[in-house]
């Protein structure tokens, strides 16, 4: 049964500066089923990052309204710079979230440990960010954002900062780490091939200030994980339409 | 375990190597320095009357040991230097974090700041001894207003430019502003609080000598003074000497604080 966990309905957002008003959100509305991963795509500068950063209570929207299944909804927000603190070894800046909320209890730091050994980082979790890959500095954002056990992540760009090698590997291991702890997640990329491999749903925006576009639900024959879904067949039908929707001119 | 290869032992050869020959140069040219003076002065190609010697410096400096009174003008000077150092450095700590906390009353105060900060607290000097009296009080009191603009307005500014991306990410975890201080703007900004105690010392002892310059009748300030007045050379560049020694060492021990905090943290 599907289970809707976040609704928007017809949410706004125009910023207001003293050089006048900047539309970023025109009208988006859109449903969010528990357990799916919704890629968001849309031209440079269309209010992606406005929207999650909307989501996740940093910004207020100027009308509509945004509602959670759940009033205690917990939300996780990773930014595209992994901001890890430098002055702060791994496992303190992944415990971060848990001390902000006074959660900081034997289990949840233990499950953090866990999903640092789980994840390659055993040998780093007393050393400092500055001994790490860009990979793996991402990767170390990541299990910070899953230590609050959220119910959605909200993820900016979160693989922009890496080459095309690094890139495409680590998102197979965070849909790995994603999909193995049951998450629900908002994601916003300008990689059309991410979106296509990766998500259950691709929202399409249209240019600043933003409308959805379209809404494509994106069913492969043997989906499995990101990499192999890349050569089902209907990859590339998806990729060359959602290319079309987006109506890059060079 | 790391191994060093054999051309890291080399690396690390050369290095000590280096270090070795740039302090023996520092040494020599210290004592070439001293020699010279020394013997131009034994030979007259100068007037010790005006440029002392090093002989003479010393000869002084065992006369003022003799009569206990260096120690105690040396302690004169140290003790004003620290207060106003100490409490130049927590009081501009407490109102940059206030000014962060309320950048309305930072947007209120920035003329005013500006304006005191620029200004040149000499200026103030007779002021002040008419205000505070001829005292101890009033060369502490000059010092702080010399270096307490300076440091409000440089750790403020630092506060102001943490990373705006360490502020957001925990304003997503939930942070309140308290948190956002102590877990992002006071540890980002360490090295610079550091900074700023240099910054501070040297400025301490620049108000504290012109304060005792202007009005005292203890600390090396005075010395000085009194050397010049009286037309003793010897004294007036011992004093300078020591001055010279004290600041070094606290500078010095600055940033020896630095290196621990540093080792500590990464
Ligand atoms: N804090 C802000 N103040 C004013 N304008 C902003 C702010 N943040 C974003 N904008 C503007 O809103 C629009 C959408 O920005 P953003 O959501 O970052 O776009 P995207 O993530 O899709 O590239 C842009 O035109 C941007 O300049
Ligand atoms: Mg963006």
């Amino acid at each position: 049964m599907k289970k809707i966990i976040l609704t928007l309905s017809h949410l706004k957002k125009n910023y207001q500066e003293d050089s006048g008003e900047t539309k970023a959100i025109e009208d988006i509305s859109l449903e969010v089923e528990e357990g799916k991963f919704i890629s968001i795509v849309g031209p440079s500068g269309c209010g992606k990052s406005t929207l999650l950063s909307i989501l996740a209570n940093l910004e207020v929207a100027s009308g509509g309204t945004y509602t959670f299944e759940k009033p205690s909804v917990r939300i996780a927000y990773m930014l595209q710079k992994d901001s890890l603190f430098p002055w702060r070894t791994i496992l303190d800046n992944c415990l971060l979230g848990l001390e902000l909320r006074n959660e900081l209890t034997e289990e949840n730091r233990n499950y953090v440990l866990h999903l640092l050994k789980t994840y390659g980082l055993a040998d780093f979790i007393d050393k400092y960010p500055n001994s790490l890959s860009g990979g793996m500095r991402q990767r170390v954002a990541l299990i910070r954002t899953l230590a609050i056990h959220p119910d959605i992540l909200l993820l900016d760009e979160p693989f922009s900062a890496l080459d095309a090698m690094t890139r495409v590997a680590l998102a197979e291991d965070v849909y790995n780490m994603i999909k193995k702890e049951g998450k629900t997640v908002l994601m916003v990329t300008h990689d059309i091939g991410e979106a296509v491999s990766l998500s259950d749903k691709i929202v399409v925006l249209t240019k600043r200030p933003s409308t959805v576009k379209k809404i494509y639900d994106i069913h492969l024959t043997g989906k499995s994980t990101p990499i192999k879904n890349r050569k089902c067949k209907e990859f590339s039908e998806y990729y060359d339409a959602i290319w079309r929707d987006l109506d890059v001119h060079i | 375990m790391y191994t060093y290869s054999q051309e890291h032992k080399k690396y690390l050869k050369r290095k000590r190597k280096d270090k070795w020959i740039i302090i023996s140069c520092q040494i020599l040219i210290l004592i070439f320095f001293l020699l010279l003076w020394e013997v131009a002065a034994h030979y007259q190609w100068i007037n010790t009357f005006l440029s002392s010697s090093p002989s003479l410096i010393v000869k002084t400096f065992s006369s003022l040991l003799a009569n206990n009174d260096l120690f105690t003008h040396i302690g004169v000077t140290l003790y004003e230097t620290v207060v106003s150092f100490g409490i130049a450095t927590i009081l501009g700590l407490i109102i940059s974090i206030l000014l962060w906390w309320c950048p309305r009353i930072a947007k209120i105060a920035d003329p005013y700041l500006t304006v005191l900060n620029s200004l040149p607290k000499v200026a103030l000097g007779p002021l002040i001894i008419i205000w505070v009296g001829a005292s101890t009080n009033s060369i502490i009191f000059m010092a702080l207003l010399i270096s307490i603009f300076v440091s409000i307005m440089n750790i403020y500014h630092d506060f102001v430019e943490t990373d705006r991306h360490y502020i957001i990410l925990l304003k997503s975890l939930g942070a309140k502003k308290r948190d956002i201080f102590f877990k992002a703007v006071l540890p980002a900004n360490i090295s610079n609080i550091i900074n700023n105690l240099k910054i501070n010392i040297s400025m301490a002892f620049i108000g504290v000598i012109m304060g005792e310059l202007l009005v005292s009748k203890k600390g090396l300030g005075y010395l000085i003074m009194y050397g010049s007045q009286v037309f003793n050379i010897n004294l007036v560049i011992s004093s300078v000497f020591i001055l010279g020694i004290l600041s070094f060492s606290f500078y010095y021990l600055i940033c020896l604080l630095e290196k621990i905090i540093q080792k500590k943290n990464c």
